[in-house]
């Protein structure tokens, strides 16, 4: 008996030894971690659930192709549930496991997050979330928005709107219905000073949260202002309630413009489909569709694996988004290694990292963005895309408009 | 603790009217804060100090809910947004005038608890839900205010950076200094809240919770001693929103929403009403209970779900246990963890010779 007792102690011994050995062994394996915060529930599930897909995949395809220069990258995807305590936990956490660079889910998290970042030197990515004015690297050093931020949103919306009015606004009139929140009023200054400067009437439709309900507002823009033009800056749910009350209101589709996030595929088919939405400008900082290398390659690992492609990649807008920002810190990866020669880079090394992106498209997917040390916003670039039958068919190239107003305005806010 | 009171004999007033009357209480104390204050800012890594910090800031929220809540039976649902006001406040105050913490802290908490009085003055005629809602409409009123009136909210991304507190003239920049600086405030609300309830305004609060017209009939200012109660607890609502402020760096609205206000009364109802115990348990549980969710998932889950599942199952089910965990200890014991605790207390009390 007592034999026994030895023997399995013997036994269990050897076994957590050889555990040990082999945990010895992969963390020998080169290794880079990326901490992420990536919401798939709260209030942004519906857009997380899409997103957080696109950037495991992205990862997933740059380390089946052997890794960058060597190291494996590892994203420890944590969920913040939208709210600011969690999101300073997962912070400590992911830099305490040796997280490099940070992507960052949620406006006021990123705010929170902000003073962790420069006293950590970590950079952390925030596209699509949060102060405008981030855009500044000189205020904000370790804050990358790497996409059109709101007021770049607002200014390139006016310039478009122009396009479509002949070239003039002198004298038309503009609608602008807004979620009202902090980042649904951010636009304002930049849309008001360039109401003066063009010469348009604005009037503004605030929707009160959850922004559900917003008849009497629709009712207001399409029977009595009957405006030239409707810009809708809305999140979560009320993109399709907008959609839906314009269209049941009379109001033509193709006079209405959604930023970046009343843009998706989801608030389309929340809207009641394809058939209603016709006309609906959409306002993208990263390619819709899967006419892009990166996401045939993507299907082709799945297809490999005996999988189908990912869900997400129907609902292409926030799945790109996700391919987005998980390739902005590939490339600062890539970048920092140059730097440091090949040596595992620190959070300081990445920050340079993401300052020398440039050039860096992806086959059209992302915007020529040109990130320095002042502008961590990259230029501001979006493409306007329009539903068109069953799809969402590009209207414009790559372009930014007003861009010296706007980096004035980021430059002030500092 | 585990001992009894007998063979203490009282001799004073003074002994009887003590805070710890127990020699036995005073000993626990001592080890608990020597445990506390000395030994865990030394022997905890920097992520465990985070997490204890958020768990400190909890704790004096919660505390403070409890004075309305678990002692006078009123109830609010605006918490959330008198921790907003009190972050502001401060953040003005810090800004601009460059105020020291001493200052700005019981300044945010003075604001608020005016905004909470004003508050309270509805629950002179309405009671429970009525209640709950008018309190809701005062969170959404400040909501709004905050996001709309740009010299409280500082511009339109209504969001005010500040710097680390500093005590004389040393900036608190890391995470254990930040702890020793919560954890003071925590003793302070603590030790404040025992004499609260043990004074006359504390008995006054018990009275109106037991039985609102009998404490009128006694001579009790029900008018009066509502709005202290929603005053007292809007006070440490505030504070808490300053110490929120200090901790991350920057005072936003959007940290201070309704779901925070639900998730405070959460943590009393779960720890347990109308002690000071009960919100500790409460502010930990509530706080750490999705931390220790989501390691135990992350090292079990790989046996019931595919590795490439793991990050889209966990979040889900973190949320899902945690909702059934909440269920599962109210049912098992619906006046709360403190409640729970006692239990454990009492048997070990008489172990081995219970019967």
């Amino acid at each position: 008996m007592q034999n026994l007792t030895k023997g399995t102690l013997a036994l269990a011994g050897c076994v957590a030894a050889g555990l040990w050995l082999a945990g010895g062994a992969a963390a020998q394996q080169k290794e880079i971690l990326i901490g992420s915060q990536c919401d798939r529930t709260g209030p942004t599930q519906l857009v997380g659930t899409v997103f957080c897909p696109g950037v495991q995949d992205y990862v997933n395809l740059i380390n089946s192709q052997g890794g960058v220069d060597g190291y494996k990258v590892r994203i420890n995807e944590l969920d913040n549930n939208y709210q600011v305590p969690p999101a300073i936990e997962e912070y400590e956490r992911h830099k305490q496991e040796g997280a490099v660079s940070m992507l960052i889910w949620g406006t006021p998290q990123a705010e929170a997050l902000n003073p962790r970042l420069e006293k950590d030197h970590i950079p952390g990515t925030s596209p699509g979330f949060g102060a405008a004015a981030a855009a500044n690297g000189a205020k904000y050093p370790y804050l990358f928005p790497l996409a059109a931020t709101y007021w770049s949103q607002g200014a390139d919306a006016i310039s478009f709107i122009k396009g479509k009015l002949g070239d003039s606004l002198k004298g038309k009139k503009i609608a602008y219905l807004y979620y009202d929140n902090p980042a649904g009023l951010e636009p304002m200054p930049i849309l008001k000073e360039l109401q003066t400067n063009e010469g348009f009437e604005l009037r503004t439709f605030a929707v009160p949260p959850p922004g559900v309900e917003m008849s009497a507002q629709v009712l207001d823009i399409a029977q009595r202002y009957r405006p030239d033009f409707v810009i809708a800056h809305l999140f979560g749910r009320s993109p399709s309630v907008a959609i839906k009350g314009l269209k049941q209101a009379g109001y033509p589709l193709s006079k209405v413009l959604g930023l970046v996030w009343a843009s998706s595929e989801a608030d389309i088919a929340a809207a009641g489909g394809w058939a209603v939405a016709q006309g609906y400008h959409t306002m993208q900082f990263v390619g819709v569709g899967t006419d892009y290398p990166v996401l045939q390659q993507i299907k082709a690992m799945y297809q490999k694996e005996g999988k189908p492609p990912p869900q997400g990649m129907q609902t292409s807008v926030y799945y790109n988004r996700g391919i987005q920002d998980a390739a902005v810190h590939i490339e600062a990866l890539r970048n920092a290694l140059k730097l440091t020669g090949g040596k595992p880079p620190t959070g300081e090394d990445m920050k340079k990292g993401f300052e020398m992106i440039k050039d860096f498209t992806l086959g059209g997917l992302l915007p020529p963005l040109e990130v320095t040390p002042t502008d961590h916003e990259g230029g501001g670039w979006v493409q306007i895309f329009q539903v068109q039958g069953d799809k969402l068919v590009k209207e414009t190239e790559w372009f930014h408009a007003y861009r010296d107003m706007v980096l004035k305005a980021v430059n002030a806010a500092s | 603790m585990f001992y009894r009171e007998s063979g203490v004999f009282k001799t004073s007033y003074a002994a009887d009217m003590a805070l710890m009357p127990l020699p036995n209480t005073r000993w626990a104390v001592a080890a608990l804060g020597v445990l506390f204050i000395v030994i865990a800012p030394l022997a905890c890594d920097e992520y465990t100090l985070s997490v204890l910090n958020l768990i400190l800031i909890a704790v004096v929220g919660a505390i403070g809910l409890n004075i309305l809540v678990g002692y006078t039976d009123q109830v609010s649902i605006g918490h959330g947004a008198f921790m907003s006001v009190g972050a502001y406040t401060a953040a003005h105050l810090i800004t601009q005038l460059h105020a020291p913490f001493w200052i700005a802290v019981p300044a945010g908490g003075l604001m608020a608890a005016l905004i909470g009085a004003l508050v309270g003055i509805p629950s002179l005629r309405i009671k429970g839900l009525y209640l709950a809602i008018a309190t809701l409409a005062a969170q959404l009123i400040i909501e709004w205010t905050i996001n709309h009136v740009s010299w409280v909210s500082g511009g339109t991304q209504a969001s005010i950076q500040v710097g680390p507190p500093s005590v004389f003239g040393t900036e608190l920049t890391s995470a254990w200094q930040m702890y020793l600086f919560l954890m003071f405030f925590v003793i302070l609300a603590i030790v404040g809240t025992q004499n609260l309830i043990r004074s006359r305004i504390g008995r006054a609060f018990i009275a109106i919770r037991d039985q609102d017209i009998a404490a009128e009939i006694i001579g009790i200012n029900i008018f009066r001693y509502k709005l202290w109660a929603f005053a007292i607890s809007s006070f440490y609502a505030g504070v808490t929103g300053v110490l929120y402020t200090y901790y991350l760096g920057i005072a936003n609205y959007e940290q201070f929403q309704l779901d925070v206000s639900i998730s405070f009364l959460a943590m009393v109802i779960i720890g347990g009403l109308g002690s000071t115990l009960g919100p500790i348990f409460g502010a930990i549980f509530v706080t750490l209970l999705p931390i220790v969710t989501r390691r135990v998932l992350e090292s079990v889950g790989g046996l019931f779900f595919a590795a490439s599942d793991l990050s889209a199952v966990i979040p889900s089910l973190r949320l899902a246990i945690f909702g059934g965990l909440i269920i599962f200890f109210l049912v098992m014991e619906p006046e709360g963890l403190n409640r729970l605790w006692r239990n454990v207390r009492n048997y070990f009390r008489t172990w081995p010779f219970s019967y």
